[in-house]
């Protein structure tokens, strides 16, 4: 299978790769990592005129600590942020759920921000990045904007991004104490969520003080599990933590496909929540 | 057209591509390096295999002018003065292969693992191959053939 015919061109710099985009419209096509946009344009479910290679724009890689937040640039592969200490110690569900995505070699070209701005609801990024309640930064014409992860997502395959605008970092807020999990439920070992579940717990005094809940493949967006979340605080037994799990699907509207049902996947979305959130309590 | 120059396999290329050519099809069609094959086509399969600056990927998800002034070793890159890599040797040896489609790319793979991991446990092992898949599942004998490689003996 063949791509269509596009332009191609390959900025060196964010501001370079902004003016293009600008100049290119509607018509242009950020190319991350390509994990997502290849088989897109493969498949011809894509036709941008102009492609626009973000790939050698070395601001866009790297990883940082800023007083108490992991800076994570956009370009950053999903490689990169398995194997960096700091992401595990301050990120540990980021670093989890991205050992999960695909295998190694789509791992060693896909990005971070590639998958985050793709924005599709079975990938496994973005539900962690809106229980991670973190920010993500973006660069137009008009300068740089921070985008709340709850504001980033917008519909299938759809983001707050503009045509014109580059998404340059993730602003990760530290939680080195919370414990984690992800957990996946998938046909096969590379193939997409059919639903994830993404737990982050602040334990305290053997008690559940906090949880944030990020669901995957349960709607047009990830989606956070807010009731869960409620009927989580304060929980000390695996029986509560089981009738909070009850509530993981309430106001979610799954999609239909070749592997499960809306109710079946909000069965799922139940039972996943209740084993994510007591590995990541450390009550399983 | 897009000018690039890529090193494949200790040669370096200098060519015009269109843009839309992927890095299989430039390895294939314009080089003559047939030994890396192409499976699916959808990124699943992992029978392209290639490493590209030290990394493994997918080469029908890549495509050639992103490989621009980089170095690609494919399956062919790999006997050195007419000796066959170890895990070739392995793979030959522990018939790790029965139609041999998906052996380039387990090859490539399972030399990536090798390379971060050099005495890697069976299951760390099958972790590294999950993205490439042999459709004769002949994969017990691929993860003794990559065990022995690494210098231990299989005990699954």
């Amino acid at each position: 299978m063949i791509p269509p015919a596009f332009e191609y061109t390959r900025p060196t710099s964010v501001d370079e790769a902004v003016r293009t985009l600008a100049d290119g419209g509607e018509d242009a096509k950020v190319l991350a990592g390509g994990q997502s946009l290849l088989p897109l344009l493969r498949l011809r479910l894509a036709f941008p005129e102009l492609v626009v290679d973000v790939g050698r724009i070395p601001e866009l890689r790297g990883i940082r600590e800023d007083e108490g937040t992991l800076v994570i640039g956009a370009m950053t592969t999903h490689h990169d942020v398995v194997r960096d200490p700091r992401v595990r110690r301050h990120a540990g569900l980021l670093a989890a759920a991205t050992a999960t995505v695909a295998d190694p070699a789509v791992r060693h070209r896909g990005t971070l921000g590639g998958s985050l701005a793709h924005a599709d609801p079975a990938g496994d990024l973005p539900a962690v990045i809106l229980a991670l309640d973190a920010t993500l930064v973006a660069v137009g014409p008009g300068g740089r904007r921070s985008i709340p992860a709850r504001e980033f997502f917008v519909d299938y395959l759809q983001t707050a991004l503009r045509p014109d605008e580059l998404l340059v970092q993730v602003e990760i807020p530290a939680r080195d104490d919370w414990g984690f999990h992800y957990e996946k439920f998938q046909r096969v070992a590379q193939a997409w969520a059919v639903v994830g579940v993404a737990a982050l717990v602040r334990r305290d005094d053997g008690r559940i003080a906090e949880a944030r809940i990020g669901l995957t493949n349960m709607g047009s967006t990830p989606l956070r599990a807010e009731a869960a979340e409620e009927a989580l605080t304060g929980a000390t037994a695996v029986g509560a933590v089981r009738r909070a799990a009850e509530t993981a699907a309430d106001g979610t509207r799954p999609s239909s496909d070749p592997s499960a049902s809306p109710e079946y996947r909000a069965h799922l979305a139940r039972v996943l929540t209740r084993r994510a959130v007591l590995a990541a309590a450390g009550m399983g | 057209m897009t000018r690039i120059s890529v090193k494949v396999d200790g040669t370096t290329y200098e060519d015009e591509v269109e843009p839309r050519l992927l890095l299989i099809h430039y390895l294939r069609d314009r080089l003559g390096l047939t030994g890396t094959p192409i499976g699916c086509d959808t990124s699943n399969c992992g029978a392209c295999t290639v490493d590209l600056d030290g990394e493994t990927v997918k080469s029908c998800s890549v495509l050639a002018v992103q490989a621009d002034s980089g170095e690609v070793t494919t399956v062919q890159g790999l006997a050195r003065d007419g000796e066959w890599h170890p895990l070739q040797k392995a793979f030959h040896e522990r018939h790790a292969l029965q139609c041999g489609y998906c052996t380039p790319g387990m090859i490539m793979a399972a030399r990536d693992l090798l390379r971060e991991n050099p005495a890697p446990d069976p299951q760390e092992v099958r972790e590294a191959l999950e993205g490439n898949l042999c459709r004769c599942t002949g994969y017990q004998n691929i993860v003794r053939a990559v065990l022995a490689a690494s210098g231990q003996e299989a005990t699954t």
